[in-house]
């Protein structure tokens, strides 16, 4: 089939970006969406232009590399689907697409459809973890873990980190990223000694670096590859209202 | 130990054959019972005094399972490290994509398993091509890896009263296999992820993604540092440190398409391996039985799907040579189910090589299916009408939802077609006990060492052995190798950077001035195509020598005729797989001599004229005892060949059937 393209370019954070139009003709409807990318890229290639430049690597779904705004939906039409998972057989030929990187303050382009995504690794930083050196831990089944419990957390856990509720969001709020992880750990008995102190360092982290609140319009977890529910969202609500009560108390005594 | 870097004229037979006066590698084994071995050795090891470590930069390339862990490990400990990949987040090594499981030898269903027991599966599973006491030592620390993951808060299977699942995997007689459903990989990622976060924000571990490593410094004989190029800015940049660890993962992309990551690569371990570092049987590759098949000329890399699908599933193809009729018309009577026909007592379940090779022998005799004719059917029919579409889709509803994702096709109704892919490459860089290369202050751990899984890895094996070396081997050895020899003097200021950075640049700007007729891809998928044909699922003398002619033409004509556009120092996606293929090049030639000098079968790796009178693979212990540990000497000339005998002391060599 044959497309249309308009395809943002942009040389670095420091220039300005544009819509550039690229006709993809002979697109196989067994390509993935990155694969039909591919093809654009050898004939610029080829042309002597610059290829496109996105983010890819595992193009199995896991790795949370890749994410672009298709059409205005992070990671295109399909429901649970990541770009890379994502193939040509639901376009139709003749259709027209707009193809443009994530879309938020605190994810700032690189080049063309790349964006910085360290944000999400700062987060982690402040508090996405359990302190557990190596060597220390006990042995794994001297402390049982409620079947309900590890599987809930598994939900949480299954985030791949793509950003695709940041972009998705018109707040471009991160709390279902953040949430993700505050309640994986939370709902397990390992996360249980840090959890009030987690809830609070990350949030901290979250709003210094630029994302916005959450106004309970759910666009971030429609738009998740892994479904992730707004349920987190609430989870990390309630430990930071109640982590916010404790520290008052100790404050007042 | 002394490397003979003597190079035979370049005779015909010296040049391919390529056995010369070669050495015998020492592994460093410590001696007494297999049991204590790891033990008196880390007594015997010496420790840097705890006040003093952070006086040791440990430069850790790669943070994947092995690197990540290994780098909050040895930061933990105290040591400053400096850790580098070239995602944009350490979350994203390709570890992160493992479903399967990972093995230790809990014992937790009390169904006989032990230590002994994993260790004696692995080797025999490597086919006698590993290290007995590499093996045993995996095994033992297997027990402790599942203990730190729980406390970091790995969410695990778990049965109703809250203890661990364990499943069996890989045609193991026993349940000794962990797993985070289909994304085990994933969450043991972000385990050692999250331990890796919390040091960086402690400030001692220095994080450089979206950065290449593009060489290595050795000095005096022994590594001191890396030269990287920034890949947003394209700064070349050199670090120095007292250790270089390289933790980054294996070469399987040679092949072009394979299951890996589109970014994995052999880089960072070739540019070792030319300065120095012996690269240990280039040639064991796994190849998956259960993938996805190829569709058309513009598939970018093949999806595996969890092999527990061949519990169920029935394999076959017709009868008929050329028929074209779907699946659906060719009657029962016209169907050969070939792997129950020829292995009536383990049927669809044989082990990976052996149901790969049959897939290509079925395809090239011109009865494979799909695009191509390369694939078979995976059949749920009639597990279907035994069990039911419900039970089917509980067991397996996340892998059919994927294949019809990718295909389009429903595999409730039309059957699964698969093909073998290259999965895994157990050759890498050789490694003595203490996972130090042959260049002195250099580790390798984790895929990108030959390490323990010989000429054949079992499933979820790779894992655990990522996360052995990480957590729990290299932060002991290094450390006598740090305490021996005390803080190093060297700095970036030494003129070895200020060489190795004018080679790196140098090579950058070849790369971007040849301005060809070529893409980069064109020149990937052509080595691609040489490679799985002629080292691929089976190999033989004719072919590889086939290869070992058209591998330097076309390295050649890369560095004629590639088209590399824009330019070094910004955001260049091209530039970055100009460098990476072109170590490619050089690797494959390396893996087909590998392979011609190999005249057995083991492993993944079978000889076409190494086979018993039924087709099985023949290994011939009396010659190929021995890990192959190859010596680079320059682009056009011959390596050399060193030995690692293979003694087995404890589990005694066998031949494997399955039929
Ligand atoms: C689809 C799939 C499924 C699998 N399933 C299983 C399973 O179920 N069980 C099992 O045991 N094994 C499985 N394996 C194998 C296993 O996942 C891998 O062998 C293992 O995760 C490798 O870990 P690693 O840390 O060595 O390398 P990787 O995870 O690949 O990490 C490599 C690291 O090195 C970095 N790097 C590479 N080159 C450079 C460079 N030049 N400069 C800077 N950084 C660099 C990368 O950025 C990355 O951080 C599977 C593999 C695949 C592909
Ligand atoms: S490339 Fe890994 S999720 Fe898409």
């Amino acid at each position: 089939m044959n497309l249309t393209l308009h395809v943002w370019r942009q040389k670095n954070a420091a220039t300005k970006g544009a819509f550039v139009k690229y006709d993809a003709r002979d697109i196989s409807p067994d390509m993935s969406f990155l694969e039909m990318l591919d093809v654009i890229n050898e004939e610029l290639i080829l042309q002597g232009q610059q290829p496109v430049a996105f983010d890819h690597d595992c193009r199995e779904g896991i790795c949370g590399t890749c994410g672009l705004m298709i059409n205005g939906i992070a990671h295109g039409p399909e429901r649970a689907t990541t770009t890379c998972q994502l193939h040509m057989r639901h376009f139709k030929d003749g259709d027209t697409i707009y193809i443009e990187p994530w879309r938020a303050q605190a994810f700032p382009v690189i080049k063309d459809l790349v964006v910085d995504r360290s944000a999400f690794d700062r987060i982690i930083q402040a508090g996405g973890f359990v302190s557990v050196s190596t060597g220390s831990a006990p042995e794994a089944n001297a402390m049982p873990v409620p079947k309900v419990s590890a599987d809930q957390a598994m939900d949480a856990a299954a985030c791949i980190g793509c950003g695709a509720c940041v972009a998705a969001c018109p707040n471009a709020s991160a709390m279902l990223f953040t949430g993700a992880k505050i309640a994986h750990l939370g709902r397990l008995p390992q996360g249980q000694p840090e959890r009030y102190e987690r809830v609070v360092n990350m949030v901290e982290v979250m709003d210094k670096e630029g994302f916005g609140g959450c106004t309970n319009i759910g666009e971030c977890s429609s738009a998740c590859p892994k479904e992730i529910s707004m349920d987190v969202i609430a989870w990390m609500n309630r430990d930071l209202l109640r982590a916010t009560v404790a520290k008052g108390k100790q404050g007042s005594k | 130990m002394a490397i003979d870097t003597s190079v035979r004229p370049q005779t015909d037979t010296g040049r391919r054959t390529a056995d010369f006066q070669s050495t015998t590698l020492d592994a460093k084994v410590p001696a007494g019972p297999i049991e204590d071995r790891w033990d008196t050795h880390r007594f015997n090891m010496k420790l840097v005094n705890p006040a003093n470590k952070r006086k040791y930069t440990i430069i850790m390339v790669g943070s994947g399972l092995a690197g990540g862990s290994a780098a909050a490990s040895l930061a933990e400990l105290g040591y400053n490290v400096k850790c580098f990949c070239y995602q944009d987040s350490p979350r994203r090594a390709h570890s992160i994509a493992a479903q399967g499981g990972i093995n230790a030898a809990k014992n937790y269903r009390n169904d006989g398993d032990s230590i002994y027991r994993l260790f004696y599966d692995t080797v025999k599973g490597g086919d006698f091509r590993s290290r007995e006491a590499n093996v045993y030592r995996l095994s033992q620390i297997s027990v402790n890896i599942i203990d730190q993951c729980v406390a970091q808060g790995v969410p695990f299977a778990r049965e109703y009263g809250g203890m661990l699942d364990n499943r069996s995997f890989g045609g193991a007689q026993v349940s000794r296999t962990f797993y985070a459903r289909g994304q085990t990989g994933q969450q043991l990622l972000l385990g050692a992820y999250q331990a890796l976060e919390r040091q960086i924000g402690l400030g001692t571990v220095k994080m450089y993604p979206r950065t290449e490593m593009l060489d290595l410094v050795v000095v005096d004989g022994k590594a001191q540092g890396i030269v990287t190029r920034d890949m947003v800015t394209g700064k070349v940049e050199s670090h120095a440190g007292d250790a270089v660890v390289l933790a980054t993962g294996g070469y399987g992309n040679v092949f072009y398409l394979s299951t890996n990551a589109k970014g994995c690569n052999v880089t960072a371990s070739w540019r070792a391996h030319r300065r120095g570092a012996l690269f240990a049987n280039p040639c064991y590759t796994q190849i998956h039985p259960t993938c996805i098949p190829v569709s058309g000329e513009h598939q970018s890399k093949l999806t595996l799907m969890s092999e527990s699908l061949r519990n169920d599933g029935r394999i076959w193809v017709p009868v008929r040579k050329g028929d074209t009729r779907s699946p659906d018309q060719i009657p029962e009577g016209e169907r050969d189910y070939y792997l129950e026909r020829k292995y009536p007592s383990f049927g669809n379940l044989v082990p990976r090589d052996v149901a790969s090779r049959n897939a290509k022998d079925v395809c090239d005799d011109g009865r494979g299916v799909g695009p191509g004719g390369l694939g078979v059917y995976l059949d749920f029919g009639d597990a279907i009408k035994r069990l039911g579409a419900k039970v089917v889709r509980d067991r397996y509803g996340n892998l059919f939802d994927m294949y019809e994702r990718i295909t389009g096709e429903n595999p409730y109704e039309v059957p699964m077609r698969i093909y073998p892919a290259i999965h895994y490459t157990m050759g890498g860089l050789w490694v003595d006990y203490n996972l130090q290369s042959t260049i002195p202050g250099l580790y390798v751990i984790g895929e990108a060492n030959f390490s323990d899984h010989g000429a054949n890895r079992l499933g979820a094996s790779a894992l655990m052995q990522g996360l052995a070396d990480g957590y729990f081997v290299l932060p002991y050895t290094i450390g006598d190798y740090l305490a021996t020899l005390g803080p190093t003097k060297v700095t970036t200021a030494h003129s070895a950077f200020a060489e190795v950075e004018a080679a790196v640049n140098e090579r950058t700007r070849q790369l971007l001035s040849i301005n060809g007729q070529r893409t980069v891809d064109s020149f990937h998928r052509e080595l691609g195509h040489i490679m799985w044909d002629y080292c691929g699922m089976a190999r033989n003398d004719a072919g590889l020598k086939q290869a070992l002619n058209r591998i330097p033409e076309l390295r050649a004509e890369f560095w004629e005729n590639v088209k590399v556009p824009g330019d070094g120092a910004e955001l260049n996606q091209s530039l970055e797989k100009a460098g990476r293929v072109a170590d490619f090049l050089e690797l494959g030639e390396l893996m087909c001599l590998d392979a011609l000098h190999r005249t057995e079968s083991c492993g993944g790796h079978f000889r076409e004229e190494s086979q018993t009178p039924e087709g099985e693979a023949l290994r011939d212990d009396e010659h190929f005892a021995y890990v192959a540990a190859w010596q680079w000497n320059g682009v056009d000339r011959p390596p050399t060949l060193h030995r690692e005998p293979l003694n087995f002391e404890y589990v005694h060599l066998t031949q494997r059937s399955y039929k």
